[in-house]
């Protein structure tokens, strides 16, 4: 039988606040524990909690990021439930009343298609503490430097039907917390984090299958290949002739399969009713608009205006765009050198191998867009070779200076004085008989020998063009 | 409306409350109490009133984003039972 996947996710985005969306304690991340947490973080008795100002703003930033509108009134509630990192009881949260409502985001196909991702809505909420199982003697230690910290919870609706859909789409609205400066998108600290509710039903069926939950998948990679082994677990199940139980499970990497987290089975009745503690939010239309006029490129615009401007296909101004520090750096290196195509490549290939093999953010390379910029006017006038400009790209990475200074320093100067590319050609020609006589006879593949020899003698400075061209016509005899 | 017992006994869970066998019978009468109170509410026509979040009829004050809390754990961890680290220590939960 044929099977179809369907996904929807769940994302939970940290806010870049200051300070907790209830109190007045910093969300900093990594404070000695229970340095951050006041009295209203731990839920002592008669607190009341105040709602911060930025968190609001960001949410509405959001909205606006995703075409969705703004409520003009919204209310939170409290949702039920006993653990203890969760000293309240209950988590403040948002129900029937979200203050974002449904939006939409494309993602980019593998066949180069668009798809129209549906956001069904987009809530505030607090975080909850951590717990830590280990090393305390039969007990568990609790922290609550988190509880309290906003989160933005971003729903989808079930459109995705397959992990590298989903994987997509997760990496978008990554990009676009981050354009939006309301999250720091860090998944190692657990800033951006992902549920994925999954199920399976045969391909043409209309209702829904019955969906698993996966758990707090903090990596791109992860989200991938938990809906991968989770979807061939239902699959197996039902072709078994068993059938799929709607739980919680855990992606567990080391082992590489889901698991079911059976403690939550009876905790699944929220009870949720609207917090006496926190009256109805309004947002005005002037609230609204002055965010909106705060609002930066967006990551479609940009990629459809490096498009546009410097023609770049599709994918290589999706894969550009996808975070906003790379999208700056480059909009830099193609506006300063003027050549944006040679830029991308530089951009997309050595410079992001180098940055991926030092592990270094774009934020933080070597090599500035004004250095890569310079460097890439001397292969556009041909000053320098592309082969030789990956040593001066490998000499400013090493903190030697400027492209124009290296070549200078190290006498790279691509060859283009034909006399002198001749002379070394002729010299070549006459040392190699036995190869000449190969080229004459047909065997056009040798001239990569006499390529490499010319390139060996120049020390790679010789313009390959010139040097290809200059052997035929000598080799012809 | 009356509630069964079943339903009293998931509603203690959930709760965390541990009634014995006669609590449990009281409680089912006085909270089918409540849900007839809820029913009469129910049987009102309210077509075109907005849902009422609140009993107040204004709305949230908004805090600047500013830190205002210090560190004061140490006084806040007098109170705890048990601490280790820093952590509040309590009794294990298994995952």
């Amino acid at each position: 039988m044929e099977w179809e996947t369907v996904i929807g996710l769940e994302i939970h985005a940290q806010l870049m606040t200051q300070s907790k969306i209830f109190s007045g304690s910093s969300i900093a991340y990594g404070a000695e524990p229970n340095t951050q947490a006041n009295v209203v973080d731990l839920a002592l008795p008669g607190v009341l909690p105040v709602l911060n100002v930025e968190a609001v703003r960001m949410a509405v930033k959001f909205g606006l990021g995703i075409n969705a509108p703004v409520s003009q009134r919204s209310v939170f509630a409290r949702k039920n439930y006993f653990y203890p990192d969760l000293p309240q009881g209950y988590q403040i949260s948002q129900f029937d009343l979200p203050i974002v409502e449904k939006g939409h985001i494309d993602i980019l196909l593998d066949d180069g298609g668009v798809k129209c991702i549906g956001i069904t809505r987009a809530h505030l909420e607090q975080d909850a503490g951590k717990s830590l199982h280990e090393d305390f003697a039969g007990m568990t230690g609790i922290d609550l430097n988190r509880a309290g910290t906003p989160l933005l919870e971003i729903v989808s609706e079930p459109d995705m039907s397959n992990a590298k859909e989903a994987v997509a789409y997760m990496k978008k609205i990554h990009a676009l917390v981050q354009y939006l400066e309301i999250c720091d998108g860090n998944l190692q600290e657990g800033s951006f984090r992902c549920d994925a509710n999954v199920s399976v039903r045969p391909k043409g069926q209309k209702e829904l299958g019955t969906r698993a939950e996966l758990k707090n998948i903090n990596s791109f990679r992860f989200v991938e290949r938990a809906i991968n082994i989770e979807v061939q677990r239902q699959i197996d199940i039902i072709e078994e002739g068993g059938t799929v139980v709607q739980e919680t499970r855990l992606f567990d990497p080391d082992k590489d399969e889901t698991r079911s987290m059976r403690s939550k089975e009876e905790a699944n009745d929220y009870r949720y009713f609207p917090d006496p503690d926190l009256l109805p939010v309004r947002i005005s239309d002037d609230f609204i608009e002055a965010i909106r006029a705060t609002l930066p490129e967006l990551p479609e615009a940009k990629k459809q205006r490096f498009i546009t401007r410097y023609g770049l296909s599709d994918y290589d101004a999706e894969v550009l765009t996808s975070h906003r520090a790379l999208s700056d750096y480059y909009d830099q290196v193609a506006r300063e050198s003027n050549q944006a195509k040679l830029a991308a490549n530089w951009v997309m290939g050595n410079l992001s191998g180098a940055l991926n093999k030092a592990n270094l953010e774009i934020k933080a390379s070597p090599i500035s867009a004004k250095q890569l910029a310079d460097m890439i006017k001397r292969i556009a006038d041909n000053t320098i070779s592309g082969k030789i400009a990956k040593d001066v790209f490998e000499a400013i990475w090493q903190g030697e200076g400027d492209a124009d200074g290296i070549i200078e320093k190290k006498g790279l100067k691509q060859i283009t004085d034909t006399g002198a590319i001749e002379g070394m050609i002729d010299e070549i020609i006459a040392n190699n008989p036995q190869q000449v006589e190969m080229f004459r006879s047909g065997k056009e593949k040798i001239l990569g020998f006499f390529v490499g020899q010319v390139m060996k003698a120049s020390r790679g400075k010789a313009n390959p063009a010139q040097v290809n061209q200059l052997l035929r016509e000598k080799l012809k005899g | 409306m009356s509630l069964t017992i079943e339903e009293v006994k998931k509603i203690a869970l959930l709760a965390r409350l541990a009634l014995n066998d006669d609590e449990v019978q009281a409680y089912s009468e006085s909270l089918s109490d409540i849900f007839d109170l809820a029913a009469q509410m129910n049987a009102v026509d309210t077509t075109g009133i907005e849902p009422m979040a609140h009993p107040q009829d204004i709305s949230q004050r908004l805090r600047e984003d500013i830190v205002t809390a210090s560190d004061e754990r140490e006084k806040f961890q007098s109170l705890a039972p048990a601490t280790e680290a820093g952590l509040y220590l309590i009794p294990r939960v298994i995952e």
